[in-house]
């Protein structure tokens, strides 16, 4: 519970220790520590004002190390002779500690890294863990990033777009090791969402919350995958897409479109939907054609295609599907499935197996490779 | 405790004995050899022997340096001669002994038929680092 409430004042601390002259760098390290004592100390007594007690812990942690620090004693001197500012804008902030952890001079992997430690309040060690990587590389990699960012004015308001990509990669990493990365997403896009009043943070943060809410389907209990016409739609969270719904609602109803709300929009159709007959795909295809405008994404027009074989039949989609680069990831397997649906199973069998060889993940794979032998087995009665 | 690579082929080992290819499965004899592949992981993480796992997708290319200034020379997707690992199961055990023994536990794993694939794994030892007491 206390680390839930530590998180949430992250950003706000960090904002405040950059506002009165912190280094960045050296803040989000002061800021780190400050955290790691509230674990320690926190469990005897919680103090009345956390967010009080982060900030005068971190300043003083950031006070000593600069004072340790002979070659900054100048900067010291400025620090110390700072007035104490008043009550800060505390949304202002933290809308800025985004802005500057999504900075485009930042790799996609640096910002998606800056942004779990300084904005997410994650430790190197879980942040590694959720990737994968070691601990020590982590380390380096948000070391390098924070000296980038210190070197970032911003003195011109910054792309809420960057930012938006960064929470997207995050969401989409999933759930790796002990640190809920696709939970962290939508927490994180929460907060941002209630700092900066915008549709496509809107739209991404339902997109998510619609997502989320088919977790528990999406997978059987052997760990394997269960595509979406086979979920059990009972197990779908209603609540999640009760808020994702109304969420959209309420940013398409500004009249200004963007690719997150698109997409949130095809997620809430199938939500609303019973049964994959019961799907309005003509909706679906018609947002798919809203989204390419927007993006011009193969991928978008691969899932088009699919949908298009829902809304108009199999050879529809084939055809849809024909015009398309075939060298696209995943273009195989849907060829497959549109061929299944044509009421060619001999084919279907064989592209799902090429399909499986060509998958990027270990579960894509498993998955075509049980298309491949469904198939094969029933034609073998 | 040394370190072993149990390294798995998709081209390049000897054929193993129940030698079908997994899409010419039913999918229960899939799901079958899913979960053996699990618990044999989860088993190995128990006994405090599992160090890691991880599988590779056929695709990939040759590279090498081409001289200063240059752009590396890639040369690929591999040609189908080439010997093609599939992925690797490291372990940490007391014994090459116990490493075989390991090895043929996953070659068992249950392939079509629900037979064992009796698939040919490759053992390799680790180098280690110098010991401290050497003399």
């Amino acid at each position: 519970m206390d680390e839930a409430l530590l998180r949430s004042l992250t950003p706000s601390v960090l904002g405040i220790l950059v506002r009165r002259g912190a280094d960045f760098a050296a803040a989000e390290d002061a800021v780190q520590e400050a955290l790691v004592e509230a674990l320690r100390v926190w469990p005897a007594g919680r103090p009345r004002d956390a967010k009080g007690w982060l900030v005068t812990v971190a300043w003083h942690k950031f006070l000593d190390v600069t004072r340790a620090d002979a070659s900054r004693r100048r900067r010291e001197d400025r620090v110390d002779e700072e007035p104490p500012p008043g009550p800060a804008p505390t949304v202002d902030d933290t809308l800025q500690l985004y802005f500057l952890c999504a900075h485009p001079s930042l790799t996609p992997s640096s910002a998606v890294a800056l942004t779990l430690r300084a904005v997410g309040g994650l430790t190197t060690r879980q942040i590694s863990r959720a990737y994968l990587v070691p601990e020590a590389t982590m380390a380096q990699r948000i070391s390098r990033a924070k000296r980038t960012a210190s070197g970032v004015r911003l003195d011109r308001p910054g792309d809420v777009a960057t930012v938006l990509r960064v929470l997207y990669l995050v969401f989409n990493e999933g759930y790796s090791g002990d640190v809920d990365l696709a939970a962290e997403a939508i927490r994180l896009t929460r907060q941002l969402a209630a700092a900066i009043d915008h549709p496509e943070v809107a739209g991404l943060l339902a997109l998510m919350l619609l997502h989320h809410a088919r977790r528990a389907a999406r997978t059987a209990p052997d760990g394997s995958l269960v595509p979406l016409a086979e979920q059990d739609r009972g197990r779908w969270d209603t609540v999640s897409i009760a808020e994702g719904v109304g969420i959209l609602q309420a940013a398409l109803a500004r009249d200004r479109l963007g690719e997150f709300q698109a997409q949130a929009a095809i997620a809430a159709l199938h939500a609303d939907a019973p049964t994959t007959e019961e799907t309005d795909w003509v909706q679906i295809v018609e947002w798919y054609d809203e989204l390419a405008r927007l993006t011009d994404s193969p991928v978008v027009r691969l899932n088009r295609a699919v949908a298009v074989g829902e809304a108009d039949g199999p050879r529809a989609g084939l055809a849809a599907l024909a015009a398309l680069d075939a060298s696209l990831p995943r273009h195989t397997a849907v060829a497959a499935y549109l061929h299944e649906r044509d009421g060619d199973p001999a084919t279907a069998a064989r592209l799902y197996a090429e399909a499986a060889r060509k998958a990027p993940d270990l579960s894509e794979r498993d998955h075509l490779t049980r298309q491949a032998a469904r198939l094969n087995a029933r034609r073998r009665h | 405790m040394a370190k072993y690579l149990l390294l798995k082929h998709y081209r390049g080992a000897p054929a193993a004995v129940n030698d079908v290819p997994m899409d010419r499965w039913t999918p229960e004899e899939i799901s079958a050899h899913m979960q053996y592949m699990n618990d044999f992981a989860a088993g190995l993480e128990k006994t405090g022997e599992f160090v890691d796992g991880q599988a590779l997708a056929p695709e990939g290319a040759w590279v090498r340096y081409d001289g200063e200034g240059r752009p590396p020379v890639t040369d690929g997707p591999f040609a189908e001669t080439k010997d093609l690992i599939a992925g690797w199961m490291i372990i940490d055990v007391d014994s090459y002994e116990r490493a075989v023994e390991l090895a043929g536990e996953l070659s068992a794993a249950p392939g079509a038929g629900g037979k064992p694939i009796h698939e040919w794994l490759e053992v390799r030892p680790f180098l280690t680092a110098p010991p401290t007491i050497t003399e």
